[in-house]
């Protein structure tokens, strides 16, 4: 079945220039699977369409249950140049915990 | 084990956190983190308008405010306050607090020697477009290297109450205590990362401890109270984050992880002047209320290179607003964007860039965020930015007519014509370290 991110996860978002990164982590150790198998680059690049122009890279802290996200290119140009409102990303961690994950109904059960 | 707290994520965070570190119970260091990339040019231009000046004014307030009970309970100060005139900060700490004694940290500030830099064939290419400095070289605003923890220990080991730095980087701060009481050396790279992520942990102040934290965030307690973050550290490089007992926040193992992951890179590559440090090394364990322990922290050697952080003038932009009411807020906001662009295209003006974002549909999160058919207002948000002034100013005329001579419906006007600001870029570049000479001065 089909559920939103943010049923199991938590995220914080930041910037580096023109880049966000996006943090996501798992609520419980044992979903960490389920983030590292469904949560690839270029499906996160997929949900944020034209907000993101660079590629997405993704690196793994399985000791934190977490992914590190970094968006390419995503902030208007970053820091003082940009004219968003949200230059710095801070918003777009909890954009991302929208995006919908594929999960199997005995990986929920506790 | 010693406790460093810090009291300031950046320049403008609360004014009450500091005070209340001090006072709600026991801590060994108090650190402040008050510079941003864009921090130091504005404070090369107060600089170059007063000599006096180009540093954190609200720290010496704060120094004067908290000078007897730093001396009562021999809590030590270490804090980025000098920005580009740290010497002229430690002078009006000890003007406004003389019982104070306050070293400084030198070195970091190379805006006078960029030329001499680029002369002996040292490119500084930007880190995000490959370019060579030299190619805006007139626009440079101010130049500072990154420089690590081991200065700011020297510092400490002068047995000073307050040690200013410029530049130094944010987890320098945490990290050089440890250094000088724990007595680490420049290799030991598995404390010096510890101390790092540490320091990464505290460095943006309570958001660790319970702000901008997304777990279950109605529940976190008393947030107008919220605790400032505390490390207790210990020689062997593990350490325990919390807060003064009796103060809102919380933190636990999900608070901490946030905020590792805040502004993370490639997480086992963690660059500072210290060290190489491996987050994929930690270990985190909750502990008890509002406790989590810190273990396992692998390091690395340090890099051959310093981090410059240069700002420079990058033209001017202006962002102009109006909001519009239902019936169909969003529609009439799209069709005053749209006026507003063909009066500029009119009037022959260009942009490097306008920007277009309606609060209340989609300013947050842009194409992803969650359809709203028919809101009650809408803000219209137009920015542009272009090298040519008097293009921006004229924009920023373009907006109120609008409210007379657009769709009906406008308002939110009242604060007039938007004001046209500099654009001040950020040109991130590498250096040897070699060419960086740090020193101490104790200020008499």
């Amino acid at each position: 079945m089909k559920i939103p991110l943010s049923k199991i996860a938590h995220a914080r978002s930041g910037d580096k220039g023109d880049t966000s990164n996006i943090g996501v982590i798992a609520y419980q150790e044992k979903h960490y699977p389920i983030l590292a198998r469904e949560m690839t680059a270029a499906r996160v690049k997929t949900f944020f369409g034209d907000l993101v122009k660079g590629k997405v890279e993704r690196y793994e802290l399985p000791n934190l249950g977490a992914l590190n996200f970094l968006l390419h290119e995503a902030l208007g140009g970053g820091g003082t140049l940009s004219l968003r409102v949200d230059a710095q990303g801070k918003t777009l961690g909890a954009a991302l915990l929208r995006m919908e994950v594929e999960v199997g109904d005995h990986e929920l059960r506790d | 084990m010693i406790r460093i707290a810090n009291g300031q994520g950046f320049w403008g965070d609360w004014l009450e956190a500091p005070v209340r570190l001090i006072e709600q119970g026991p801590i060994d260091y108090l650190i402040l983190d008050y510079l941003a990339e864009v921090t130091m040019s504005i404070l090369q231009k107060q600089k170059q308008a007063d000599p006096q000046l180009g540093y954190a004014r609200d720290f010496p307030l704060l120094m004067a405010r908290i000078a007897k009970r730093l001396r009562e309970r021999n809590v030590k100060v270490i804090a980025n306050a000098g920005g580009v005139n740290p010497v002229a900060c430690a002078r009006e700490v000890r003007r406004l607090a003389p019982d104070l004694r306050v070293a400084v940290v030198l070195g970091d500030d190379v805006f006078d020697r960029i030329d001499n830099f680029i002369a002996a064939g040292h490119a500084m290419k930007s880190l995000d477009t490959g370019e060579p400095l030299s190619s805006i070289r007139d626009r440079i605003l101010s130049a500072n290297a990154y420089i690590g923890a081991f200065p700011l220990a020297e510092a400490l080991a002068t047995a000073a109450d307050v040690v200013v730095a410029g530049r130094c980087t944010d987890t320098a701060l945490a990290l050089a205590p440890m250094i000088q009481r724990f007595g680490w050396k420049g290799t030991d790279w598995n404390l010096l990362a510890a101390g790092t992520i540490a320091g990464h942990i505290v460095e943006c102040g309570a958001q660790c401890t319970g702000g901008n934290c997304q777990v279950d965030w109605q529940s976190i307690p008393d947030l107008a109270n919220i605790g400032y973050p505390i490390i207790e550290a210990e020689p062997d490089g593990t350490f325990c984050i919390t807060k003064h007992s009796g103060t809102g926040g919380r933190v636990n193992a999900d608070t901490v992880k946030e905020q590792l992951l805040y502004e993370l890179g490639d997480p086992k590559n963690y660059i500072t002047p210290d060290c190489v440090a491996d987050f994929t090394s930690i270990r985190l364990k909750d502990s008890g209320p509002n406790r989590v322990r810190v273990s396992g922290i692998q390091g690395q050697p340090r890099t051959d290179s310093l981090k410059l952080s240069i700002a420079y003038s990058d033209g001017w932009k202006a962002i102009g607003t109006l909001v519009y009411s239902a019936p169909q807020a969003f529609e009439k906001a799209k069709a005053a964007d749209g006026i507003v662009r063909e009066r500029l295209r009119q009037l022959g003006l260009s942009f490097d860039e306008i920007y277009t974002e309606y609060f209340g549909i989609n300013a947050c999160h842009g194409p992803v965020a969650v359809p709203c058919p028919e809101p009650p207002e809408v803000q219209l948000r137009i920015g542009v930015r272009g090298q040519d002034r008097q293009a921006v100013d004229r924009f920023t005329r373009e907006m109120i007519p609008l409210v007379l001579n657009g769709p009906p419906t406008a308002t939110g006007f009242g604060d007039g014509r938007p004001p046209v600001r500099e654009v001040v870029a950020y040109w991130p570049a590498l250096a040897p370290r070699e060419l960086i000479e740090t020193h101490v001065e104790v200020i008499e």
